[in-house]
């Protein structure tokens, strides 16, 4: 990209923010079970009344990206319109075995892993088209997977904004501090999609970081 | 285990570096990368790995980097141009590679033979 549209990009940015442009595509990422539809549940809800899709304790339960269009945020004085995409856990490896461990039979375990690697592929590929990721991780669990690593260094390397909710504070286990510690470069705010937990404290970010 | 040199890395395209990686490791190589991929390299083999995944064959992999670093300087960031660094980086076949604990400085993992 040549230097003159590298300036042009930056003053339309400069005037995006000027004139408050606020509406966004935002993907909700994070490793399987992390509670991303259970966040994308909470958030559609709480601001239009509807529901996303269906959760489960078996990995990998959304297996296509759901999209909710136009749905505005409001929180302490800032507003921002998003399109939300709830996109599959991301993992580098799928084995049916684990399917089979939660009590499915061996051809649905083949069927769901099958789907899962679909979903996987159709979420690495929403990564082009957001505006900016809201990166679910499981405080309970260590930070430093490669699918946090990968999504983080994506974002970073297209310089759009990320902000990192780190759930199931409601768990005893739970160590936001140690995400924090992890990505230290990064907004982060500890919530229970589950129980709302400092839910409005997200909804506050939200409006801030992609308004 | 093939270790593969930053040198080696530089005169490959991403796609050639994500063939050499998932041939490796279907035949059951650890590989250790001197410099490691890139973000959209990363991205690209996590897409190109589920397209091999076959039950009772290949079940994925196991890939291991530190967060890449970004270096950059003040013309960078006058002009938002990110410049990222990457790392040494880890990857085998999910049924023979397994961390065991990972933070910013030290990766610990166990291989098996299959």
């Amino acid at each position: 990209m040549g230097l003159i549209n590298k300036v042009k990009l930056n003053f339309s940015s400069m005037f995006k923010k000027i004139f408050n442009k606020k509406k966004a595509r935002i993907g909700i990422y994070g490793p399987p079970n992390a509670g991303k539809t259970t966040l994308a549940n909470r958030i559609i809800r709480d601001w239009t009344g509807d529901a996303m899709g269906a959760v489960s304790s078996v990995p990998h339960e959304t297996r296509r990206a759901r999209r909710r269009e136009g749905v505005t945020i409001e929180s302490n004085g800032s507003k921002v319109t998003l399109d939300i995409v709830d996109t599959p856990g991301l993992a580098t490896k799928v084995d049916f075995h684990e399917f089979m461990a939660h009590g499915l039979e061996e051809d649905e375990s083949k069927r769901r892993a099958k789907e899962a690697t679909e979903g996987i592929i159709e979420a690495v590929k929403w990564l082009d088209d957001l505006d900016g990721v809201i990166l679910v991780m499981d405080s309970t669990e260590d930070p430093f997977t490669q699918v946090n690593v990968t999504v983080i260094g994506n974002m970073e390397a297209r310089s759009l904004p990320l902000l990192i909710a780190a759930n199931k504070v409601d768990l005893p286990e739970s160590s936001p501090a140690r995400i924090r510690t992890a990505f230290p470069q990064h907004p982060l705010v500890p919530i229970s999609a589950l129980d709302g937990q400092n839910i409005d404290s997200l909804y506050e970010k939200i409006a801030q970081h992609f308004g | 285990m093939d270790m593969i040199s930053e040198d080696k890395m530089n005169r490959m395209t991403p796609m050639e570096k994500v063939r050499m990686i998932l041939d490796g490791v279907k035949n059951g190589k650890i590989l250790v990368l001197e410099k490691g991929l890139t973000p959209n390299e990363e991205a690209k083999l996590i897409e190109m790995t589920m397209t091999e995944i076959t039950p009772d064959d290949f079940a994925g992999i196991e890939i291991e980097s530190y967060p890449t670093k970004n270096n950059q300087k003040l013309l960078d960031k006058i002009f938002r141009k990110p410049v990222i660094k990457t790392r040494l980086t880890v990857i085998g076949p999910a049924n023979q590679l397994k961390t065991l604990r990972k933070d910013k400085d030290l990766i610990s993992a166990i291989v098996s033979s299959q």
